[in-house]
C-alpha cells in the first residue's frame, strides 16, 4: 500500500516544530505501525536526512513506551490497542495519516514525536508501592483476597503507564493513570497498609506536574490501550476524601 | 491559592485548605455547588408553573411574595447566590488551568471519543456555564432585582397590596426576541446539565455497579424533563397573549 504522512519535527524541546509530509511506497499490510516508520527512517537515512524520533521497547503490547497520535487518537483508531501492535491492515491505500506527539504542558517534546512522560514516573516514586520489610515471601495464598477484588485490582493493575489518558484528555489530566495506580494497590491487603498516605501523596504529585482536572469526560477511558475504567477516578475520588479528613497527616 | 492556607492555618485547618485546594477538592466544590443547584431547580419550576395558572397572577404573585419574605426560604437563598458565586468562578478557574495543562499546540487532528456520556457537552462545560451565567445575569436584573428594588407595580389581593411580579414577567414573554433567548438558554441548560448531573456524582466517588447506570438515567431524565418545564411556559404565554390558544 501507498501512503501519505503528515508527521510532526522538532529539532528539540525549545525549537519550534512543524510537519512534514512523507510519502511511502510499498507498505506491507502486515507491518507494525512501528515497522512502518522504520521502514520510513531507513529511507530518511538512505536519503542522508535525520530520522524521526519515537519512543518503542518491548513492541508486544505490555510495556507502554510507544506512544504517538495518529489521526487524533493515542495509539490510533483501534481500540484496546497500542501502537506497536496496531498493524497497517486497519489502514486504507493512499490513506493520508496524521502523526502527532502526545499534547501536554506536562509531556513536553523531547524531539519530533518523543516526549518526555517523566512526570508519570514521579507520580509512582510520590507512592505507587508497597513498602514491604525484606526476606522471604511469604506463601501467596496465605493472605485472602475475594476473587471479584482480585480481579479489580488487576483489572487496575494492567495500567502500562502509557500517557495515553493524559494525551486524550481535553484537559490533560492524569487522574485515569494515577487512579489505577491508586485503585490496584489500595484493593489488596498488602497496599491497605499505606493507602491513605499513598493517595495523599499521589494526588499531591499529580498537581504538582500540572496535570489538569478531571471533567469527567472519559476520553481517557476510551483510548486507553488497556480500557482501564474511569471507576478507577471515583475510588481514588473516595480514597483521597478519606484520608484528607481522617488520615494521621496534619498537613 | 495559598491565600487560603494562610488563612486557614491559625485556626489548625491547614489539611483542609490543603484538601480544598487540590484538584480533587477543587471538583468537589464544583460538584457539591453544582448538585444543590440541581436541587433548586425544580423548586424554581414549580413556582414558574404558577404562571400558567389562569388566574390573572393570583397565585403567581401570592408566590413570589411567599419566596421573598419566608425566613427559611431567605437564609436558604444566601445559599444559592454563593452557589452560583462559587460554581461560576471555580469552574473559570478550573477552565483556565485546564487550557494551561493542555499547552499552547493542540492536536492537529481532533477525534474527541468518550464512553457513557455527552462527550462533547463535557468538554465544552466552561463554554455552556458562560452561556448560562449570561443568562442567569439578565434573569436576575429583570426580574429578581426589580422585585427587590420595587420597580413592580401593585396588585389587591383579596385586600393586601402585594407586588405585581405577574405583570412584567408576562410583558417580558410578550416579546419573541425574549422567548427565543429564554428557550436556547434552557436548551444550553439541558445540555450543561445531561454531563454535569452525573458527573458530580462521579466526582464525589459515588460510582458503583448498582447505582451508577441510575444515576444516568435519571440525570437525563431530569436535564430533559425540567429545562423542558421551563422553556414551556413563555411559549404558551407568549400563545396566550396572541390568542394562539
Amino acid at each position: 500500500m501507498k501512503l501519505t504522512l503528515k508527521i510532526w519535527r522538532q529539532p528539540s524541546q525549545n525549537v519550534k516544530g512543524k510537519f512534514e509530509t512523507y510519502s511511502l511506497d510499498n507498505v506491507s499490510e502486515h507491518m507494525s505501525f512501528l515497522e512502518m516508520l522504520d521502514v520510513l527512517n531507513e529511507k530518511l537515512s538512505f536519503e542522508q536526512k535525520v530520522p524521526i524520533a519515537f519512543e518503542h521497547d518491548c513492541r508486544e503490547g505490555i510495556c507502554g513506551t510507544c506512544s504517538l497520535v495518529i489521526n487524533g487518537q493515542p495509539h490510533g483508531p483501534l481500540q484496546g490497542t497500542t501502537t506497536c501492535q496496531l498493524h497497517m491492515r486497519n489502514f486504507k491505500d493512499g490513506e493520508t495519516i496524521v502523526i502527532e506527539p502526545y499534547r501536554a504542558s506536562a509531556f513536553p517534546v523531547l524531539k519530533d514525536l518523543s516526549v518526555d512522560r517523566g512526570a508519570l514516573d514521579r507520580i509512582i516514586q510520590a507512592g505507587g508501592f508497597i513498602s514491604v520489610s525484606t526476606g522471604q515471601a511469604q506463601d501467596a495464598n496465605a493472605i485472602p483476597i475475594e476473587k471479584d477484588v482480585a480481579s479489580h485490582a488487576f483489572d487496575a493493575a494492567t495500567c502500562i503507564g502509557c500517557g495515553a489518558c493524559v494525551a486524550a484528555c481535553p484537559n490533560s489530566s492524569a487522574m485515569l493513570f494515577t487512579s489505577a495506580k491508586v485503585a490496584h494497590l489500595a484493593l489488596l491487603p498488602q497496599g491497605k497498609v499505606e493507602a491513605q498516605k499513598r493517595v495523599l501523596n499521589m494526588v499531591r504529585q499529580m498537581d504538582l506536574e500540572n496535570f489538569g482536572n478531571c471533567s469527567n469526560i472519559t476520553a481517557c477511558e476510551a483510548e486507553c490501550p488497556k480500557g482501564i475504567s474511569v471507576s478507577n477516578i471515583a475510588l481514588m475520588n473516595r480514597e483521597f476524601l478519606s484520608a484528607s479528613f481522617s488520615s494521621n497527616d496534619a498537613n | 491559592m495559598s491565600w487560603m492556607t494562610n488563612a486557614l492555618k491559625p485556626i489548625g485547618l491547614v489539611w483542609f485548605a490543603n484538601f480544598l485546594t487540590s484538584s480533587i477538592g477543587k471538583k468537589l466544590l464544583m460538584s457539591l455547588s453544582g448538585l444543590f443547584l440541581i436541587l433548586f431547580l425544580p423548586v424554581h419550576l414549580i413556582g414558574n408553573l404558577q404562571l400558567l395558572t389562569k388566574d390573572a397572577g393570583v397565585s403567581f404573585n401570592l408566590y413570589s411574595y411567599f419566596m421573598t419574605h419566608n425566613p427559611l426560604i431567605k437564609t436558604v437563598s444566601y445559599l444559592l447566590y454563593f452557589s452560583i458565586i462559587l460554581h461560576t468562578i471555580q469552574g473559570l478557574l478550573l477552565w483556565r488551568k485546564n487550557k494551561m495543562a493542555k499547552g499552547k499546540i493542540g492536536y492537529a487532528v481532533s477525534a474527541l471519543r468518550g464512553d457513557g456520556t455527552n462527550v462533547k457537552a463535557a468538554a465544552n462545560m466552561a463554554w455552556l456555564g458562560i452561556i448560562i451565567f449570561v443568562f442567569i445575569a439578565v434573569h436576575m436584573y429583570q426580574f429578581w432585582l426589580q422585585m427587590k428594588l420595587g420597580k413592580v407595580p401593585m396588585v389587591i389581593i383579596e385586600g393586601t397590596e402585594y407586588k405585581n411580579l405577574y405583570e412584567p414577567v408576562v410583558l417580558a414573554f410578550s416579546n419573541p426576541g425574549f422567548v427565543l433567548f429564554y428557550v436556547v438558554s434552557m436548551i444550553i441548560i439541558g445540555i450543561h446539565l445531561n454531563h454535569g448531573f452525573q458527573s458530580s456524582f462521579q466526582t464525589l466517588g459515588l460510582n458503583h455497579k448498582k447505582y451508577t447506570p441510575f444515576i444516568k438515567y435519571i440525570g437525563r431524565v431530569y436535564a430533559f424533563i425540567v429545562p423542558f418545564g421551563f422553556a414551556i411556559i413563555p411559549i404558551i404565554v407568549y400563545g396566550r397573549n396572541n390568542l394562539w390558544w
